[in-house]
């Protein structure tokens, strides 16, 4: 259904693979179940506005990731985080502890930073996200990430981009105006390599304007 | 995560119908804590209702209220300048919770709704009678360095974890909900309730009613308010206590004063005896130690937690010192 409606076909054949093509067959069962009277009865039984999607359900999912509208499938149960790396193959997010107390996982949805591990997909519809990979605009990157490695804000690096999407919505929220203001409003970010200073002065960089 | 099923639902009509219709159904808003819930099998609700799209989102002055709709972000909240200029108590509450990108998730309503963060109550393979009644309470003998001084139960010793629901007690909020039998109103003091023999209910809300709103009557407080939080690393914590206070001055006499403490009960606990002492007494570390002595009456720890028994007066002195100005 996805590639039918698709005006462009070329980056759907990009992120297609193995796995996607098990996915459109599966969703394609699955999209059959979901027409099933049994399903329709119920929802007017409850007077609902919409339809129940059942427990294997697969959802029909409109967002757009970094610019691009996407046409998705997904269970109930699946995380934003899950969605984008399992499914769309977007490995900049990372998932660390996958239970909101880290924020390696922080990514922009409609221009405010949110922990995509505690977000479910189904709940982003019509949604605008924005990950890591859509920081930088063609080779260039963007000013926060040449801060941080002009500065040394990371040893291992796993944090890092929860870190940058963080940097970069503090700055946005109008919370980066001293360091005590930043480390506080960067408190959910945790980098285990105990990079602190060097990511307060990457952002404190940025803030004052420094490319 | 056990898998669920799902639907949105535009209308609070269609929001309570159903909780109503369907006993294994529950409301996501924000999704902060029963994500995290689900995917630890803490809760397993058969099916999620999505409330995200209902109109319960302004915040406005209605009349001599300010009304805030239950939808309202924390993040939207805290920032608010009609709530900073208003009830800047709460503003402080709420920026002294989670972090920015969770307060950008969570929802005024399901903050009031959060589950303690008692070990035992997250852990499905230790024994709580808050997530499984009849199975006993795993902190009162075992690990209880976070747990409550204030009206627990020989069934529940756990405290309540919001800083925001502290603030809005101290300022006689009132919750507004919707259910089957139509709209009613909610002090906020009565809206959270004490473990006794049923800890596995967190408040006094029945089956399919909705948080609207929650309602905070005018004051003269103004900005003569502090939010002290105590914990074991200085953001993103849960609060070991925390004291919300607000006072009114006349020349160096507390005519009013509206005390909360967090940390140390299952409900958000208001200090009215403390408050009572202070009204007419001229501010002083003495008289803030006398009425932090008052406020620790009915105080009893666990083990771990005989900490508390010092911190809780201690922080409530601070607080009072940093409100009225005395530090």
């Amino acid at each position: 259904m996805a590639q039918n409606k698709s005006p462009n076909k070329e980056p759907e054949v990009k992120c297609s693979n193995e796995g996607r093509r098990d996915f459109l067959k599966q969703s394609s069962l699955y999209a059959a179940f979901a027409i099933m009277p049994a399903a329709l009865v119920k929802a007017a039984e409850t007077e609902m506005d919409e339809k129940t999607a059942g427990y294997f359900e697969k959802v029909s999912v409109s967002l757009e990731v970094n610019g691009r509208s996407r046409e998705l499938l997904v269970e109930p149960r699946v995380t934003l985080l899950d969605l984008l790396r399992e499914q769309l193959n977007m490995m900049g997010t990372k998932k660390g502890c996958d239970h909101g107390q880290c924020g390696a996982c922080t990514v922009h949805v409609d221009g405010r930073r949110v922990l995509s591990c505690l977000s479910l997909a189904v709940m982003q519809d019509g949604k605008k996200v924005t990950t890591i990979e859509g920081l930088t605009s063609g080779d260039k990157l963007h000013p926060m990430q040449e801060a941080f490695i002009k500065f040394d804000g990371f040893q291992c690096g796993y944090c890092t981009p929860g870190q940058i999407m963080s940097g970069v919505a503090c700055i946005i929220e109008g919370h980066a105006n001293s360091d005590d203001e930043i480390r506080e409003y960067m408190s959910g970010n945790l980098c285990r390599c105990g990079a602190y200073p060097n990511i307060v002065k990457a952002i404190a960089h940025v803030k004052k304007g420094g490319q | 995560m056990i898998n669920f099923e799902y639907i949105n639902v535009s209308t609070s009509e269609a929001a309570v119908n159903a909780l109503v219709k369907d006993t294994g159904a529950q409301w996501i808003a924000g999704g902060t804590n029963l994500v995290d819930l689900m995917k630890k099998g803490v809760m397993s609700p058969e099916k999620l209702v999505n409330i995200n799209n209902l109109p319960f989102r302004e915040i406005k002055k209605d009349g001599n209220i300010l009304h805030i709709g239950a939808l309202a972000l924390n993040s939207e909240v805290a920032d608010n300048e009609l709530v900073k200029k208003e009830q800047p108590l709460l503003s402080l509450a709420l920026k002294a919770g989670a972090s920015q990108q969770i307060r950008n998730m969570a929802t005024v309503g399901g903050n009031m709704m959060q589950r303690t963060r008692c070990p035992y109550f997250y852990n499905t393979d230790l024994p709580c009678n808050k997530r499984e009644p009849g199975t006993d309470c795993g902190a009162l003998k075992g690990y209880n360095r976070m747990h409550a001084i204030f009206g627990a139960s020989e069934k529940c010793i756990a405290v309540h974890p919001s800083d925001m629901c502290i603030a809005l007690v101290a300022l006689d909020a009132t919750v507004l909900v919707k259910g089957p039998k139509g709209e009613r109103s909610v002090a906020f003091q009565d809206f959270h309730r004490l473990p006794g023999d049923t800890p596995q209910k967190d408040n006094t809300l029945e089956r399919g009613e909705l948080i609207v709103a929650i309602r905070i009557p005018d004051n003269q407080f103004k900005q003569q308010v502090h939010y002290l939080k105590i914990r074991d690393r200085t953001s993103y914590a849960f609060a070991l206590v925390s004291v919300a206070a607000a006072i009114n001055m006349v020349g160096d006499k507390i005519s009013d004063a509206r005390l909360a403490m967090g940390g140390v009960s299952h409900k958000p606990w208001r200090l009215t005896e403390a408050e009572n002492f202070l009204k007419n007494k001229t501010a002083s570390e003495a008289v803030f130690r006398q009425a932090a002595d008052v406020a620790m009456r009915s105080a009893k720890s666990y083990g771990h937690n005989n900490f508390k028994l010092k911190l809780a007066p201690n922080t409530l002195v601070e607080a009072l010192k940093a409100v009225t100005g005395k530090l």
